[in-house]
């Protein structure tokens, strides 16, 4: 096992931007029931074991000692009997506006119509790390859960209160507590009327299972969807305030450049622009987006450049790079000699990954506003509570002074944890006096956002007669440390990740460095399989010992009917399995190579197991979504640069899916009732490269080690 | 300041103060408030900011205002009638068919004008019909089956 990294250390999960959380409870109580009117408000503190149900394995590479280990949630019901949840996490697409109101509903004993959440304010919410690492729903799922029973439990001992009897026998159900006996029944709305109660609960009663959920557990539709058809929704580049201005910057022709000349006479004498240089920092604001573009148009400024590693040499430097013992915590089991010794077959194989970009389609964008001193900031970002640190950080002002709100959001994929848009907002607003909204454009998006990080990977391996694995050596360079270790069984291994020093700003991506960990692993176990003609799906089983991750590999090859013929010329077939983050993913593809080389996935089959499951109409989307993600990753996706510029940061020459490239799909969801639910955001894309790789292998002879797989398509 | 320019969208006239070079897209959004269009990259790639123009899809980021003077727009805030969501929108709601759903106003206006063109598409018409739209979060085969729904339903209510 691998174990926890030391604290403070930001490797090896640097990619994840973890930092040790500030714990706080701001909101004094009497604050609360202002801002919220009088009722019942529940809150929780530290973080429990959650009894009753099997606990999902420790996930790997996250650490718990990032998670808030004071409060956490917290829920408030009002006198018109409206609960609220309120959670740090944000809602970015991945529903849990509407999976969290499940869970509580589904606790609470109320109407799902009855529950509203209120997420990502630092002044509403309690503290949180970030939404990231799949963890909104094994963290906050519990949570919601202990808080409603609290809850519950504080209603019923109300109305035994109210009607002077005993708590026992009362039945909490629809929204209301009733006695049995006396058939006296109050509404929470009532029970909750003329009370400003609030109660920290460190209670530890069992919540109810998976197998007796009424609200979770169902396909119900996304909150608020209306407003997304209509377009009613306000995405922060929406929203505007009375009096707000645009802003817009003026970026560095590379990375790093620094300003030698300087001269804005002509700039600032444009009427209604609000001209800002700080350092190398250049920004304005006008009345129009347009305007600003202008006056920033009309500085004259000279920039000197720094040379800077390009493409070309990216997998050579990383590889000639990586720190001696950056890895505080290596696998090393049994003896690797052992293993080469008693081994009847050996491979060893060099794998490599480019950069590539989330590219969400709601670019970064902020808008600030300063009043009295004092900070508002809306921006689409995944960690607010750090955004908002460091924009206190940054200006100087007490944290109490700042508030980040984050709109429901046009997605991160891990690519929203910094600030930069906000504190680009709040500079250019804190010049202006005015409120100032930024808004990326695509090519600044492309270009100073960050990556997720190349990587070179070696893998050295033995098997024995029987197709066993002997030795396994795995040493990630660079890319990142999610899902390093081998799910299979074998005695003498050594996996180590080496830290490279930033070449690209990197960070996180869906399912971090897993996705590239996967690709190396699953494709050597294809070619293991391969070499001693063993079926890959055989072999794979014949190594392993984990049930879950067996049961996610026999239900996709099932469904898929694996192993099968080739009919036609240019058809392969691939499958890949992986687990991360407490789930497991298990895939199967088909894909065509036409005469051209050019490889077309014609279906993909992929089952998902992730616990109990909260919303499968929700899973099924991010399954889904997170499938179609990767066939981009896989086949297409890369960041080019070359000293210190970005190449390509368009749409029309980064290539993302598109409705021609989407094949048909299946999504099996294996529903384990029995397990605490665990995310679901990342783990399906973990597989989906490898498959189809393995798939080329198949189909041409092949064997790809590169991420993208085919650019330019198979070269024969 | 140049001189105002009169556009006709969502059947109201406006009078608008805009360089004439100025994509539609930023009067729309920035001047007249209709905000369902969305920004997603300005280089007519993502579909995210697709409008009608006289009817016909098109990308208001590379539409100049001058432009669209003489032709009345649509944006998606223009479908709605009396209340009642146009049957691309409910067939999107119905099938789920978003996840951030920053897209969805674009393939909405999209599809919207496919079916204008094509009331009864195959699904290859509409994968031709949405190729330039963008979903990140892969939400395709689901909005394949909404518009499906919304060909059939258009056809049946005659809208």
């Amino acid at each position: 096992m691998i174990e926890r990294a030391d604290k403070f250390v930001p490797e090896p999960e640097r990619f994840e931007f973890s930092e040790n959380p500030i714990h706080r409870f701001e909101l004094a109580r009497r604050d609360f029931f202002h801002l919220l009117g009088a009722g019942i408000a529940i809150f929780t503190s530290a973080t429990h074991t959650f009894a009753g149900q099997e606990t999902a394995p420790q996930s790997k590479g996250f650490h718990p000692e990032e998670l808030p280990t004071d409060i956490s949630a917290w829920l408030h019901i009002s006198e018109d009997g409206i609960v609220t949840g309120f959670t740090g996490k944000a809602e970015i697409g991945q529903n849990i506006r509407t999976s969290l109101a499940q869970t509580i509903a589904d606790e609470l004993r109320v109407p799902f119509e009855s529950v509203r959440m209120v997420t990502a304010d630092t002044t509403l919410t309690p503290f949180d790390a970030g939404t990231f690492g799949s963890r909104s729903t094994p963290s906050m799922t519990p949570e919601f859960r202990r808080v409603a029973v609290a809850a519950r439990e504080l209603l019923v001992a109300e109305a035994a209160k109210k009607w002077n009897v005993a708590p026992t026998g009362l039945v909490a159900a629809d929204g209301k507590v009733t006695d049995p006996v006396s058939h006296n029944s109050a509404s929470y709305g009532e029970l909750a009327q003329g009370k400003t109660l609030a109660q920290v609960l460190p209670a530890d009663d069992p919540t109810t299972p998976a197998t007796q959920w009424t609200v979770a557990g169902k396909e119900i539709p996304k909150v608020g969807a209306r407003a997304f058809v209509t377009g009613a929704h306000q995405y922060t580049p929406d929203m505007r305030l009375p009096g707000m201005l645009h802003g817009k910057v003026l970026r560095p022709p590379s990375f790093g450049a620094t300003i030698v000349v300087y001269d804005d006479s002509a700039a600032k004498a444009k009427p209604g622009v609000t001209l800002v240089r700080d350092g190398d920092f250049v920004g304005a604001a006008a009345p129009t987006v347009h305007e600003a573009q202008k006056a920033l148009d009309a500085v004259k400024v000279k920039w000197k450049e720094v040379p800077q590693i390009s493409n070309g040499e990216i997998f050579t430097y990383l590889k000639q790079n990586g720190a001696a013992g950056s890895d505080k915590h290596p696998i090393k089991e049994g003896s690797l000699q052992e293993g080469y010794a008693g081994a009847a077959h050996r491979l060893d194989a060099t794998y490599t990954v480019e950069y590539i970009a989330h590219a969400p389609l709601e670019p970064r964008a902020a808008l600030a506003q300063w009043k009295d001193g004092k900070l508002t900031v809306w921006t689409g970002t995944q960690r607010p509570f750090a955004n908002r640190d460091e924009l206190a950080a940054t200006f100087h002002v007490p944290e109490s002074s700042v508030r980040v709100i984050v709109p429901d959001m046009g997605s991160a994929y891990g690519g929203k944890h910094t600030s930069d848009a906000a504190l680009e907002a709040a500079r250019l607003a804190r010049a202006a006096g005015r409120p100032v909204k930024v808004v990326w454009t695509r090519e600044e998006e492309f270009t100073w956002a960050y990556f997720r990080p190349a990587g070179v990977i070696e893998v050295k391996s033995a098997i024995d007669s029987d197709g066993k694995l002997t030795a396994w050596e795995f040493d990630n360079y660079h890319s990142g440390k999610s899902g390093i270790e081998t799910p299979y069984v074998v005695a003498n291994q050594r996996v180590e990740y080496h830290a490279v020093p930033l070449v690209l700003r990197s960070g996180s991506y869906r399912g971090l460095a897993a996705t590239a960990n996967h690709f190396a692993r699953e494709t050597h176990m294809d070619a293991l399989a391969r070499a001693v003609e063993i079926d890959p799906l055989a072999f794979r089983v014949k190594n392993l010992s984990d049930a879950r991750m067996r049961a996610v590999l026999e239900a996709a090859a099932k469904s898929f009917d694996w192993p099968r013929k080739k009919t036609t010329d240019g058809q392969g077939f691939g499958l890949a399995a992986g687990n991360e983050k407490g789930s497991y993913v298990a895939t199967c593809v088909e894909i065509a190579v036409d005469a051209k080389g050019e490889v077309k996935v014609v279906r993909v089959v992929e089952a998902f197991e992730c616990g109990a499951i909260v919303n499968p109409d929700g899973l099924r989307n991010q399954v889904v979504g997170a499938i179609i993600q990767g066939l981009g990753a896989a086949l297409f996706e890369a960041i080019q640069f070359e000293n210190g510029r970005i190449q390509n940061p368009h749409f029309a020459s980064y290539r993302v899916p598109r409705f021609r490239d989407i094949p048909e799909i299946e999504a099996i969801l294996l529903d384990r009732k029995d397990i605490v639910p665990a995310g679901a955001g990342e783990t399906p894309i973990m597989a989906i490269a490898p498959a189809i790789g393995n798939a080329i292998f198949d189909a041409t002879g092949k064997r790809l080690n590169i991420l993208p797989l085919v650019p330019k398509g198979v070269e024969t | 300041m140049a001189n105002p320019l009169q556009l006709e969208v969502n059947g109201k006239r406006y009078m608008v103060k805009y360089p004439g070079d100025t994509p539609l897209l930023y009067v729309l959004r920035d001047e007249l408030g209709l905000t369902g269009t969305k920004y997603g990259c300005g280089e007519g790639q993502c579909g995210a900011c697709t409008v009608l123009l006289g009817g016909a899809p098109r990308r208001s980021c590379q539409i100049p205002v001058s432009a669209a003077a003489d032709r009345p727009v649509t944006t998606i805030e223009g479908l709605e009638q009396n209340g009642k969501l146009h049957p691309v929108q409910q067939a999107f709601l119905e099938a789920g068919a978003f996840q951030c759903a920053y897209c969805t106003t674009g393939m909405i206006m999209s599809s919207v004008g496919l079916l204008k063109t094509n009331p009864n598409p195959s699904p290859a018409d509409i994968v031709q019909g949405l190729q330039g739209n963008m979903c990140r979060c892969g939400t395709h085969p689901r909005i394949m089956e909404a518009v499906l729904n919304a060909a059939k339903a258009s056809r049946e209510s005659g809208r």
